[in-house]
């Protein structure tokens, strides 16, 4: 079993635990993630690791109620344990050793993947510029943490309800257009924002790192439930990934691939709220 | 006195139709009156063919004397001396290809039942074989890396002699390829999880969660003081053609459709894990994995499922026995066809595969007559889900991470007769050496490493 030995809620919707794993935490890099069941009957769900505790033993998730299962995790409390958390698994980030100046980008709760990624950066020595972006104020997450570990960091609402009013993409032109040369950019969010992202550092030649987050169930290149297209072959995301160049990634096919079992889900959700009631 | 009938005493089974529709198993195993009639169609020959043809060497013309003199208990002594996992054997070993296969009664006629026979002995002990007795202790630690049929039976073999031994399994339950695989009416899972418990009361500990390769290496393990290390990680990375369509939704590996249903419980209601819903299904292969996707995409409820295979039926690899269960099912077996594209309606999702006949042309390097495409042949044929089952490679987790340990081309571990691999105190076996192979295959190796395993820390 697996401990949560820390739970604070960071928004309606998005929830960060501490869980003890020493094995993980001893292990884990950026860009990495576990796969994780609730209890007996419940589903395997891959997180991306957030951060994690080498001396405690611990691991940080930080995950958005998006269904059934992330919903009962949040129900779930300081001392209460997760049945299953096994990790870590994929590639982790990896930036150039001779890179200088980095732009991170987390779009809504990818914040919590892009948050440990610039720390390491940062910590590296480098010049990383965040940007982080939400649909509106009430929903904004990790901004004192994102303010420790960037040189500057730009916070953007789609309705201008805080920070900046417009998109992560529309910031990061006028970085790259007031003269910013980036090394690297790293995107994490939802799919469109990690493509729309792609498309404006095209142009510019910028390498561009995306996290994916396909469907996935043993996490260890057993199902190929999780492939993607990139650079035109079929790459497993749970081995081969999660980060990929960007350029390459057929955005697209993931989009439609992620919708394979939407109606089951809504079903499964609302058979768990008719139990509730 | 023999019993001469030329066929086996039949076992009972579901009615076709009716077990179509539910996962519950299909054969439902000899009576004892049963057992002991079968049991006497044996000849007990002096050279016993039967047991060359076994992987792990069962003492098979032993073994069924004593189910034909009614003792049952004296039969699973028997068996389990040399066969950890007896009622999965019993169950899923091809034994039309290995000891009933060399029986003398099947020149004329049927072989003596001995798949059918170690199932009953082994079900029937079950529950009252006496836990076994823990070893004493000889003071080595060893480690296995996978829960399959490879290293229960390396762990199972060290476990009698002694050794402190520990698996490392990447999923959460043990039992690999018999729990995430082989589905529920073909292998209960209660089945396997009794005969690791037997492996358990024998000392060994089985660590879940524990992706080797990722949380520690094969060098770490050694530094922790196990002294050898088994690695039977299996082949569980599956293949796919490389046909346009293959990422639509609704094509998926039967490792996937195949998990989601067996290890996630998918197939009943209160598991979390959704399972694709399909009318019409085609599932891609000719081997055992295939049929067992097939079968389930009928109890899943759908309407019509295909088998594609692109050679004949005597070339197809799959046990007989499922073959001929699946077409009794209602599978719709589409031989000396093969895919040509998958097409998607206007939501991305599959609603044809395109399809090219086939003829046997020259043997290829299998020996097999090799399938040609014929010219103009091809048709759509309608179908919502395209399951793919052509195959696995070995896993590449350990193989990656683990300095001096080396591969062929195929990914697949190289050992010695020994089942040593390239690695000081790393041994390896199963679908990790062979590629994707049988259970009993696996087991065998698991065995024989077991034995160098012992040599090995006993010279040193």
């Amino acid at each position: 079993m697996f401990k949560i030995v820390h739970k604070r809620v960071l928004n309606p919707a998005v929830v960060l635990m501490d869980i003890e794993a020493p094995f993980i935490a001893k292990k884990a890099k950026a860009g990495q993630f576990i796969i994780f069941r609730i209890d007996e009957k419940g589903e395997r769900v891959p997180l991306t690791i957030a951060g994690y505790d080498r001396e405690k033993g611990t691991i940080t998730i930080i995950f958005q109620i998006v269904g059934a299962t992330t919903e009962q995790l949040a129900t779930l409390n300081e001392g209460d344990a997760l049945l299953d958390v096994a990790g870590p698994l994929g590639i982790p980030t990896h930036i150039d050793e001779s890179a200088k100046n980095v732009c991170v980008i987390g779009g809504g709760v990818g914040c919590a993947i892009a948050y440990p990624q610039a720390k390491e950066l940062f910590e590296r020595g480098l010049e990383v510029d965040v940007i982080t972006g939400f649909r509106s104020k009430d929903i904004v997450i990790l901004e004192d943490e994102f303010k420790k570990t960037s040189s500057n960091l730009i916070v953007c609402t789609d309705d201008g309800s805080y920070g900046k009013k417009g998109f992560v993409t529309d910031a990061l032109k006028e970085l790259i257009d007031a003269g910013n040369k980036y090394d690297a950019v790293i995107a994490i969010g939802p799919v469109p924002m990690m493509k729309f992202v792609c498309a404006v550092t095209k142009p510019y030649g910028i390498k561009t790192i995306v996290s994916l987050n396909p469907i996935m169930i043993d996490g260890t290149g057993m199902c190929g439930g999780c492939r993607v297209t990139v650079g035109g072959q079929i790459k497993y995301a749970c081995v081969d990934g999660p980060d990929f160049d960007g350029h390459e990634v057929d955005f697209d096919e993931l989009m439609k691939r992620n919708s394979t079992y939407r109606e089951q889900e809504h079903e499964c959700r609302m058979l768990k709220s008719a139990e509730k009631a | 006195m023999a019993n001469m009938a030329l066929n086996k005493v039949p076992m009972p089974e579901q009615d076709p139709k009716v077990r179509a529709r539910n996962f519950k198993e299909v054969t439902l195993g000899y009576t004892e009156e049963m057992a002991i009639e079968e049991a006497k169609r044996c000849l007990n020959c002096k050279n016993k063919p039967c047991v060359t043809g076994c992987p792990v060497s069962v003492r098979i013309p032993e073994f069924i004397a004593k189910v034909a003199e009614g003792d049952f208990e004296g039969a699973y002594e028997i068996i389990t001396s040399t066969n950890a996992l007896p009622a999965v054997c019993g169950r899923v070993c091809p034994q039309e290809n290995q000891c009933e296969g060399k029986c003398v009664r099947g020149i004329k006629g049927e072989p003596v039942a001995i798949g059918r026979l170690e199932r009953f002995v082994a079900d029937y002990m079950m529950d009252k074989a006496a836990a076994a007795v823990k070893p004493e202790p000889n003071g080595h630690k060893v480690a296995v890396v996978g829960a399959g049929p490879s290293g229960l039976t390396c762990a199972g073999d060290l476990a009698k002699l002694g050794y402190q031994v520990t698996i490392f399994e990447a999923f959460h339950t043990a039992g690999g390829v018999l729990m995430y695989g082989i589905p529920e009416f073909r292998l209960p899972k209660a089945i396997v999880q009794k005969e690791i418990t037997k492996l358990k009361n024998l000392g060994v500990e089985i660590m879940q969660d524990m992706v080797i390769g990722k949380v520690l290496s094969v060098d770490e393990i050694m530094d922790m003081g196990y002294e050898a290390v088994f690695i039977g990680s299996g082949a569980g990375l599956p293949r796919f053609m490389g046909i346009e369509g293959e990422s639509l939704i609704g094509v998926c590996s039967a490792n996937e459709y195949l998990t989601r249903i067996n290890l996630m419980k998918g197939y009943l209601d209160d598991y979390a894990t959704p399972v694709i819903k399909s009318k019409s299904v085609a599932v891609v292969g000719g081997g055992n994995v295939a049929m067992d996707a097939a079968r389930s995409a009928l109890r899943m409820g759908a309407e019509h499922v295909y088998i594609i295979y692109r050679r004949s039926e005597a070339e197809m690899p799959a046990r007989k026995e499922e073959v001929h269960h699946a077409k009794e099912e209602g599978v719709e077996f589409l031989n000396l066809n093969n895919p040509v594209r998958i097409l998607a309606d206007e939501n991305g999702r599959v609603c044809a595969m395109e399809c090219i006949k086939m003829e046997l042309g020259e043997p290829d390097e299998s020996g097999r007559r090799s399938p040609v495409p014929v010219e103009g042949s091809n048709y759509n044929l309608d179908v919502d889900t395209v399951i793919m089952s052509i195959g696995t490679s070995p896993n590449p987790l350990i193989r990656t991470t683990t300095h001096g340990l080396d591969a062929n081309k195929r990914g697949c571990l190289i050992v010695n007769e020994d089942m040593l691999t390239t690695k000081e105190g790393v041994y390896a076996g199963g679908d990790a050496v062979t590629g994707a192979a049988t259970v009993i295959l696996a087991m065998g190796a698991g065995k024989t490493a077991a034995k160098s395993i012992d040599e090995y820390i006993k010279s040193k």
